[in-house]
């Protein structure tokens, strides 16, 4: 893919971002509501198949171009934003990766031009980290799975037309985590679904968070993803690093966007009688924001390289990037409240926003903690004296 | 395959290196299966496919990603051998 044409897209997606998602971004958030406009004008830039390949309908972008659009549409919106992370990353290079032809042929021209949006269904009420703990079952009967649960947190959800759903199988053994997990690809319209809109969030609250319900739902065998029992081990896992690939990016993008509302805020708010930018205690929060959200790009970046070249080890660094810069977004954000003081805590200024926005990073794809233990793993066996 | 044993000892570092656990007495054979015994999460899965595909320049088809073609280094000798078409 040449790379002037990349850029090009990256330019129209830039403008876009800034003239049109940005200064919106705070009645998205107030109003818990991301409008269809956004979504469409996001397809119409071809932005909602930015990374799928040309020949399924998208821009083919690869994906250290892909990451730095992430980190452009993050930084106007973490809500539109999630919409890239869900339909885009877990769901529509999922299936790039995974389906067979004749469901890639099926769904990908629709994904990758956006005329349907595709959303993940992993997490339930009482399985989050513990993802093999889900309760959702499948029962097959004759040339269909039945499916019968409940999802919870299912960002896109109460928009979605297609949902990748992880599922247990039904009445193997009493110990749940053994069972056989399963996916499947179900559609919106297939009787027994129940949508649940959700509100009342910290974060992410235009992007239609949802609880569905499965009730009976029939999904045909030839929706199955992967094969089956390899619901987590093959479906999910690729899932979530894709899904970890964008919200890696998406801290550097609140990372960023922080900065530059510390930065002007500094370079105009007075006290004293002098711009607060003039004070070296001030000086010291707007270098060490600078830093981590530079240190933060250039762990994506180094994730990214290792994804273009199909390296395993981009699984594991895109682990250390994503929990790097959630946590580098939660502390920058906090100190760009910090430099704003009182005005910093209302949400006339865009820095609370990203302060809330920024928890909920290092919530999802695998919280803090859960990539701790996956990067202390490895660095113990890496790092040891053989 | 040109050279069986240096494939075995390319997967058994791989996966060497990966391992969850601390205790360096375990001595990984290459009939243990890799997950059964706690070695890797099945988060290692994709890893392990990402791995073979470039390390031996094979493409694993759809029907072919299942656990129990990675779960051991014998197994994943077998699935490379077959892709290979020896």
């Amino acid at each position: 893919m040449n790379d002037d044409y990349q850029k090009s897209i990256l330019t129209k997606a830039k403008e876009y971002a800034e003239t049109v998602i940005r200064p919106q971004a705070g009645e998205f958030d107030r109003n818990e509501f991301l409008p269809r406009e956004i979504i469409d004008g996001m397809a119409s830039l071809g932005l909602l198949g930015a990374p799928i390949p040309e020949k399924y309908g998208g821009l083919g972008l690869d994906p250290l171009h892909y990451g730095a659009l992430t980190e452009i549409i993050g930084k106007a919106c973490c809500s539109t934003r999630a919409l890239l992370t869900v339909h885009t990353s877990l769901v529509s290079e999922t299936l790039v990766k995974l389906a067979t032809p004749a469901q890639r042929e099926r769904y990908l021209p629709y994904l990758a031009k956006g005329v349907k949006l595709g959303c993940f269904a992993l997490s339930e009420p009482d399985a989050g980290s513990n993802a093999s703990s889900i309760k959702t079952q499948y029962e097959k009967k004759g040339n269909v799975f039945i499916l019968n649960g409940r999802k919870k947190w299912i960002t896109f959800g109460a928009l979605a037309d297609i949902y990748l759903v992880i599922a247990a199988e039904a009445g193997v053994g009493t110990e749940i985590e053994k069972r056989k997990t399963s996916a499947f690809i179900v559609e919106r319209t297939m009787p027994g679904i129940e949508i649940k809109p959700m509100s009342g969030l910290l974060g992410s609250r235009a992007a239609h968070l949802a609880e569905i319900i499965f009730n009976n739902v029939e999904v045909p065998e030839e929706n199955v993803l992967g094969n089956l029992g390899e619901g987590i081990s093959f479906v999910a896992n690729t899932a979530l690093f894709y899904g970890r690939y964008s919200i890696a990016w998406g801290g550097v993008a609140i990372g960023q966007a922080s900065l530059e509302e510390m930065v002007n805020y500094a370079r105009t708010r007075e006290q004293f009688g002098q711009k607060i930018g003039k004070f070296q205690l001030v000086q010291g929060i707007i270098a060490d924001a600078v830093t981590q959200v530079h240190a933060g790009r250039a762990l994506c970046i180094k994730a990214g390289e290792l994804f273009l070249a199909d390296d395993d080890q981009a699984v594991m660094e895109t682990n250390i990037a994503k929990y790097f810069t959630s946590k580098m977004a939660c502390k920058v954000a906090s100190d760009a409240i910090q430099v704003f003081g009182g005005n910093g805590c209302l949400d006339q200024y865009p820095v609370e926003r990203l302060f809330r926005e920024s928890k909920i990073l290092e919530i999802i794809e695998g919280t803090s903690q859960i990539q701790q233990v996956l990067i202390a793993n490895y660095g113990m066996r890496k790092y040891r004296k053989r | 395959m040109e050279n069986e044993n240096q494939a075995r000892l390319c997967i058994r570092n791989f996966i060497d290196d990966n391992m969850n656990l601390m205790d360096e007495d375990v001595d990984l054979q290459d009939s243990d299966n890799i997950f059964e015994k706690g070695f890797v999460s099945s988060l290692f899965a994709m890893r392990l496919l990402n791995f073979i595909e470039k390390e031996f320049a094979v493409e694993v088809r759809d029907e072919d990603i299942i656990l129990s073609n990675f779960c051991s280094v014998d197994a994943i000798i077998c699935l490379v051998k077959r892709l290979k078409g020896d």
